[in-house]
């Protein structure tokens, strides 16, 4: 258990590519990080230079209040559990788990136990642990490698992608308990994953990276409800937000998407932003179906997804272009080519510059 | 695993593998069953008459001292041979395994002895070691150490070894760097967070992984070892001094196109050949049997 403090960390490679462009973070002790971002956005990056495996170019790491820049991974008091898992695949499940305990130079009987425990922890039955990891299904692999983590009793696990070689059913029941184990444990932890869903369900606070770059930190609900920008809006939340272009007219208190009806901004508008032209977000669980209200918009609909709990709705606001997508729940029988009244809830509006893409208001 | 999929009769299948039946039966399957039944004959040294005999070449040839010592030559030899190589091999890949840049350079420059002719590799070992105008032995007798392969058996030995094997370390060089660089890198990223160290990473994680790619090799340079050195011994020994490094394909050779013993020659490429039947399937059995990390 340890605090894990980032300060302007930086990484540049060889090339002069620039990967991670000053990342500044304080991790609490047992607090579950999780990186969050497309595929090349630098998250793993980031987690192989906490863990020692690439170098840091520019800022601070410390573990624990030492400063780790220039040590050796196994000198940091971390572990890693990889995305292929990275078995020794010559040894069998209990040599994996003892190594890193043999090389520090503990006693056969502390190993054992140690083990033993990680084992129990992770419902590894004394079978499973004579096999060899190609023997065991990938969910027992899965927990191998944490075992292998877990004996290190390290101050700060490492996750890189973990689930991401496991069938969905899987991935969903290995989530859990990874979690539980976190909460469990109480170790420090980052995460990194591609998955919105897994890094929701998963961290007590999200770092959601683009291209290098830090979009947002914050907990899951804070990047949910008021995401800091375009690209944090549209990555988290399933399915993703609707954006539109829309003006904000000069009082401040309604907005206008293209050549619709205005609707009223909540909480006494943006007199600020008066008249300026704007990226409107609205979630499609806060769109909803009305009866005749008179502030509903027609939503001319084009095509209908049943997912048996919701209904997705795609279409579009009238006459424009702007694609929209409209969760209602249960089973609706709606057709294509039906002009819905569709309410917008005020207090759910997300307003961005079109040009910082940064959030307004 | 291969889908069988069914075509209409057809002779083009036929047709399509004759070439290479064809260079089998006249390159192998013919000379190899003149071979069999030569080792049958007994032959008089201008072939004026031949006998059959059955088996007595054979008998002769497992009751002759002079057979059996060229037998204990040839394993020392192959022994010495299939270490030497392998382990030089196995040094200089895990090094090139590190290097990042000019590693394309490297590797090219590694690879050249191959392509030098087992001929021409003798010749040029031949000339470093001659007793009185190599450099190797100047370098030697400087040092207070007396080189002659043409009279020391040892010395003999060690010259056609060091020669055989630089020829081969190229080749095996190229496959454990193969081999290396198929072990997942994140295998080696685990034993470092482990908190195992280069060297330890190497005895622990990466030769054991390897050991498919050196059983491999080392049948291959068994193989090597015995048959494809015929042109190192020839040129740097003729199997001398006082038959030190007579190794078996070299007496084969020598006992029938020099000595004249057609049969007993034959009899002893018969034994040669089903050897080399038994290390390749012993090869194949292991290869098909090999699992995949």
């Amino acid at each position: 258990m340890a605090r894990v403090v980032l300060e302007g960390i930086r990484k540049t490679y060889p090339n002069g590519f620039k990967a991670i462009h000053g990342v500044d973070v304080e991790i609490e002790e047992g607090e579950f990080l999780v990186l969050v971002g497309p595929s090349g956005c630098g998250k793993s990056t980031l987690l192989r230079m906490i863990a020692g495996l690439e170098s840091i170019t520019e800022g601070r790491l410390s573990i624990g209040g030492r400063d780790v820049n220039n040590l050796e991974p196994s000198e940091r008091d971390i572990a890693m559990v990889f995305q292929n898992y990275a078995l020794y695949p010559h040894m069998s499940v209990y040599k994996n788990m003892a190594y890193g305990l043999k090389i520090m130079g503990l006693p056969k009987a502390e190993i054992e136990e140690r083990v033993k425990k990680a084992a129990a922890i992770l419902e590894l039955t004394d079978e499973q642990l004579t096999r060899k990891p190609r023997q065991l299904s990938g969910g027992q692999r899965q927990r191998v490698a944490m075992g292998r983590a877990i004996v290190r009793e390290p101050s700060v696990f490492l996750f890189d992608e973990p689930l991401s070689n496991l069938d969905a059913k899987l991935r969903v029941q290995m989530r859990l308990e990874i979690k539980t184990l976190q909460a469990n444990l109480g170790i420090t932890s980052v995460y990194v994953t591609h998955d919105q869903v897994e890094a929701m369900t998963l961290g007590h606070r999200l770092m959601v990276l683009n291209a290098g770059n830090v979009e947002q930190l914050g907990t899951p609900i804070e990047l949910y409800q008021r995401p800091a920008s375009l690209f944090v809006a549209g990555f988290i939340g399933s399915p993703a937000m609707n954006f539109a272009d829309a003006k904000i007219d000069a009082e401040g208190k309604n907005i206008t998407i293209s050549g619709q009806e205005a609707l009223p901004l909540g909480d006494g508008g943006m007199p600020e932003h008066g008249g300026k032209d704007v990226i409107l977000g609205i979630r499609p669980e806060h769109l909803e179906l009305v009866v005749e209200a008179p502030d509903a918009v027609p939503m001319t609909v084009t095509m209908v997804e049943q997912l048996g709990a919701d209904t997705l709705v795609h279409g579009h606001f009238g006459e424009s272009r702007s694609d929209l997508t409209v969760r209602l729940d249960g089973i609706r029988h709606i057709k294509g080519g039906e002009v819905l009244p569709i309410r917008v809830a005020p207090d759910h509006l997300h307003v961005f510059d079109p040009k910082t893409e940064r959030r307004l208001s | 695993m291969l889908k069988n999929v069914h075509f209409g009769p057809s002779v083009l299948p036929f047709l399509l593998v004759l070439p290479q039946i064809i260079v089998t039966l006249v390159f192998f399957i013919w000379p190899a069953s003149q071979a069999l039944y030569q080792s049958l004959l007994l032959e008089d040294a201008f072939g004026l008459k031949t006998e059959f005999v059955w088996f007595r070449n054979f008998e002769d040839l497992l009751s002759d001292p002079l057979y059996w010592d060229s037998f204990k030559i040839t394993i020392v030899f192959s022994f010495l041979v299939a270490f030497l190589s392998m382990s030089f091999a196995l040094i200089l890949a895990l090094f090139a395994d590190r290097v990042i840049k000019g590693s394309g350079a490297y590797r090219t420059l590694l690879i050249w002895p191959y392509a030098v002719a087992p001929v021409t590799a003798g010749a040029l070992w031949v000339f470093m070691f001659n007793p009185t105008l190599g450099i190797v032995s100047y370098a030697l007798s400087a040092l207070g150490y007396e080189w002659n392969h043409q009279l020391n058996g040892g010395e003999a030995m060690a010259l056609v070894v060091m020669a055989s094997a630089w020829k081969q370390v190229a080749y095996n060089f190229l496959f454990f760097l193969a081999g290396l660089q198929s072990i997942p890198k994140s295998l080696i990223e685990a034993a470092a967070i482990d908190g195992a160290g280069p060297m330890r990473r190497t005895i622990d994680i990466v030769l054991p992984l390897l050991s498919p790619t050196t059983f491999f090799l080392l049948v291959i340079n068994i193989v090597y070892a015995f048959f494809e050195t015929f042109g190192v011994i020839h040129v740097v020994t003729a199997g001398g001094p006082a038959g030190a490094t007579n190794i078996l394909v070299y007496k084969v050779f020598n006992d029938g196109f020099v000595g004249l013993d057609l049969g007993g020659s034959a009899a002893q490429s018969v034994i040669l050949m089903i050897m080399v039947i038994a290390l390749t399937v012993v090869q194949f059995k292991y290869v098909e049997k090999r699992v995949d990390y």
